[in-house]
């Protein structure tokens, strides 16, 4: 087991030190000039040579990239060309906003994904079965980004319930922060629960046909205590794993919904910082992402392989 | 009116006056406005979102800009200026305090611009500056500026957002703790989110009448929509004239058209051929049908231009009727020029909504003309760095905001490459001009020489339009100078 963890977790650096590899690669490649598109038009040259020779864009590029690896290594992500500000300092601090959305937004999304999944299965073939399939089919696809702007009219323009955007940090005022983050978790969560509904409901289509749920029955469970007690235990290993992969969705899906409901996120911080090509803004905080997905899949395979001995025999040479 | 009639007049009246004491009146506003600002100290940014949010509101300067393009007195009450144009002299106001407490004098003045003149200045503009070769400290309310050569608009200069007066103890943190000497106070910024204001209570002139603005960054067009329809925001100063129909039938809110100081032209590569050829361009400038491009890029919104110069401003001549849309003349001229098959050019085209559309529509009215233009969208980067800095394109569409920019028509190493000593020599001497109605008659001059060499093609001023409430007033409603001033800004009823 060890072996198996220390293995994956190599090959999980290897990926890292690779992305980062592409990313400075990508970003460096794009065309122009980050210290003329921060002037402006109106910049004379000497300003521009001033503000690049400030921003250390004389360097050649493998300095420029082996400077930027070390610094992250100690925890310096450089500073914004545009803010002025230290990237780790600036990507802290829209955490506040990311993580609660997300945390939301998953927690939504299996509140309501797991257990439509489960009713589907168990009144498989029936009108019930049809209307949930068909609902989380369309749930699949309504764009959260549009899905946000119909929960912003209807709640926000017309009732005057729930605020149409915005935050307030937490510290001023915990309830408002909820209050703000109420309708963007539920944009982000519809398109996350219509899939795990659909793999609930499949994963558990499938155990129910398996020999164990024949055995529980033959011992005197019902039909819904042999689901109940072994089915969903069962089916809930392939509900993992998309858990996993939509975590990855769902840091997508921030940078669309911060920017339909202004929230100051991480998404939204990114998609800002690509617009006004703040390279060591956008670099820090895109290594941090990749970090965040690939060690959430790290740990769900080990976490997976914890449960399930076989897959580590599987994965052994 | 008989007796009963006067007496329900006279209570109505009464009860109205009752009703507007007993509701007390707002003082607080919520703007959104579409980019934040990277920093908020606008002495070393270009950014125009800095301006949005400090220019005469945190921060002033010794003269200010006011709502028509005018040089208003600012920090400075009254100034002097010598027989040969080269020595001001600033008496400033008395009683000034900058936000933190600190009194404001002759020697913040020195300190301002010793820092915009340094060797390693941070400032965006410090060529604006340059012909000042001394700042002297007459005493602690006066101050002179010595200048090595004359410069007619060195009032309108020292209003500008990069020449607001900052003090020493201050200056390094303006970036993120602005502190000036303006109406409002900088209070609060919550990164990605807002920035929030409050009225300065010891400021030196007229009180604001609002107590506090916040301002709030909503970058998309459809979330700001919504935003003001749910009264999360109370208004924003520029709004994409494709949705303004929702606020214009709605009596709630009221949309405030003007100019600003984007004139949107179609950038011409003067040194290439056979632009270098004045028939070619004067074909170009023919075969132009400028009313069906504002009709298609702004909703009509726009105000045709025939030369580089902002409607509002009082310098402004009417130039459109130089070269008319006149597809038969257009033609005529291309003929003479030794091009009566016409030719193929490129139009590079940077991302914005104004400059992508009025392309596809430049294109179908100069194909009329027998001109194939292949359309090349580029991002804003590879814009600057293709177009502006290496002159690599034959025709471009882009907005220059810059007020008062008529002077880049005589370098000839500017983007468009025009170079007309005639021309050079007349900005010379504008520049040399104090005299308002010399000035002024420079001014039109210098726009009839380039509107005749058709060095652009000149197509139109973008508009400003405004989203209120409905109950507010004191917006400006043109925009002269970058900015977004609270001022005047308060509640009616």
């Amino acid at each position: 087991m060890i072996l198996f963890a220390f293995r994956r977790f190599l090959g999980f650096a290897v990926t890292l030190l690779l992305a980062a590899i592409v990313i400075f690669w990508l970003l460096d490649l794009l065309p122009g000039d980050p210290a003329q598109f921060i002037l402006g038009i109106n910049a004379t040259p000497d300003s521009v040579a001033r503000l690049r020779a400030q921003m250390g864009l004389d360097a050649p590029a493998h300095q420029r990239f082996i400077d930027w690896v070390l610094g992250m290594l100690r925890g310096d992500f450089g500073t914004s060309y545009t803010q002025r500000a230290p990237v780790a300092e600036l990507i802290w601090g829209r955490l506040g906003v990311t993580l609660p959305l997300s945390i939301f937004a998953m927690v939504i999304s299996m509140a309501v994904g797991l257990p439509l999944g489960i009713l589907a299965a168990r009144r498989r073939g029936k009108a019930l079965d049809t209307v949930i399939m068909v609902t989380a089919q369309t749930g699949v696809a309504i764009p959260n980004f549009w899905f946000g702007m119909l929960l912003t009219l209807l709640f926000a323009v017309t009732l005057r319930w729930l605020p149409p955007g915005g935050f307030t940090p937490w510290d001023e005022d915990s309830g408002a922060a909820f209050r703000g983050l109420i309708l963007p978790s539920l944009a982000l969560a519809l398109p996350q629960a219509s899939i795990l509904a659909r793999v609930m409901r499949t994963a558990l289509v499938d155990v129910t046909g398996q020999d164990y749920i024949r055995t529980a029955r033959a011992k005197g469970l019902t039909m819904g205590e042999a689901v109940w007690r072994h089915g969903v235990r069962n089916a809930l290993l392939p509900v993992l794993t998309i858990l996993g992969l939509q975590f990855a969705y769902l840091v997508a899906g921030t940078i669309i919904v911060e920017n339909v409901f202004y929230l100051p996120g991480l998404g939204r911080l990114i998609f800002t910082a690509i617009s006004e090509r703040d390279l060591v803004l956008v670099r820090g905080a895109t290594v941090i992402l990749i970090v965040a997905v690939t060690a959430t899949m790290l740990l769900t395979d080990i976490a997976y392989a914890l449960v399930d001995p076989r897959l580590r025999e599987r994965s052994a040479p | 009116m008989n007796k009963t009639g006067k007496a329900i007049g006279l209570a109505l009246a009464l009860s109205t006056a009752f009703a507007g004491m007993a509701m007390a009146q707002p003082t607080e506003i919520r703007i959104g406005v579409a980019l934040e600002p990277p920093t908020l100290d606008p002495t070393a940014g270009a950014a125009e979102a800095i301006d949005i949010v400090v220019y005469q509101n945190v921060f002033e300067g010794l003269t200010r800009i006011d709502e028509t393009g005018s040089v208003q007195p600012g920090l400075a009450e009254s100034w002097t200026i010598s027989e040969d144009g080269l020595t001001y002299t600033f008496k400033l106001h008395d009683g000034v305090t900058f936000h933190d407490g600190s009194a404001f004098d002759a020697e913040d003045v020195k300190f301002t611009f010793d820092r915009i003149l340094a060797a390693d200045t941070t400032n965006a503009h410090p060529e604006f500056y340059k012909p000042i070769t001394a700042v002297t400290v007459i005493d602690p309310l006066t101050v002179e500026f010595t200048l090595d050569q004359k410069i007619g608009r060195f009032l309108f200069d020292l209003g500008r957002g990069d020449a607001v007066i900052v003090a020493p103890e201050s200056a390094d943190n303006n970036a993120t703790q602005p502190i000036g000497t303006g109406p409002f106070a900088f209070t609060q910024w919550d990164k990605g989110s807002r920035v929030i204001l409050d009225a300065y209570g010891p400021y030196w002139g007229e009180p604001a009448h609002l107590t506090k603005a916040t301002y709030v960054f909503i970058s998309d067009p459809a979330t700001m929509t919504n935003a003001l329809l749910a009264s999360d925001i109370d208004g924003t100063n520029n709004f994409a004239t494709d949705a303004l129909a929702v606020f214009e039938g709605n009596p709630q809110f009221k949309v405030l058209v003007g100019t600003t100081e984007g004139e949107t032209i179609l950038s011409t590569n003067n040194k290439k051929p056979p632009f270098d050829n004045l028939k070619v361009r004067q074909a170009m400038a023919h075969a132009l049908d400028r009313q069906a491009i504002i009709e298609g890029t702004t909703n009509g919104y726009g105000t045709p231009i025939g030369a580089p110069f902002a409607p509002h401003n009082p310098y402004y001549v009417d130039l459109t009727a130089t070269y008319p849309h006149d597809v038969a003349a257009a033609k005529a001229l291309l003929a003479e020029a030794g091009l009566p098959d016409g030719f193929s050019a490129t139009l590079k085209l940077p991302p914005v909504a104004y400059a992508r559309t009025s392309g596809q529509i430049i294109a179908s009215q100069f194909a009329e003309v027998g001109i194939k233009l292949e359309l090349i969208n580029v991002e804003w980067a590879q814009w600057l760095e293709d177009v502006y800095t290496n002159k690599d394109f034959d025709l471009t569409i882009v907005s220059h905001v810059e007020p008062f920019d008529i002077g880049n028509y005589a370098n000839p190493d500017y983007y468009f490459g025009y170079d007309n000593p005639e021309f050079q020599a007349l900005i010379d001497k504008l520049n040399g001009t104090t005299d308002e109605a010399a000035r002024k008659e420079l001014a039109i001059e210098a726009q009839t020489i380039l509107a005749k060499d058709a060095v652009n093609g000149y197509l139109f001023e973008l508009a400003q339009t405004g989203v209120w409430n409905a109950k507010l007033e004191g917006m400006w409603q043109n925009s002269p100078i970058e900015g977004l001033v609270l001022r005047d800004i308060h509640w009616v009823e």
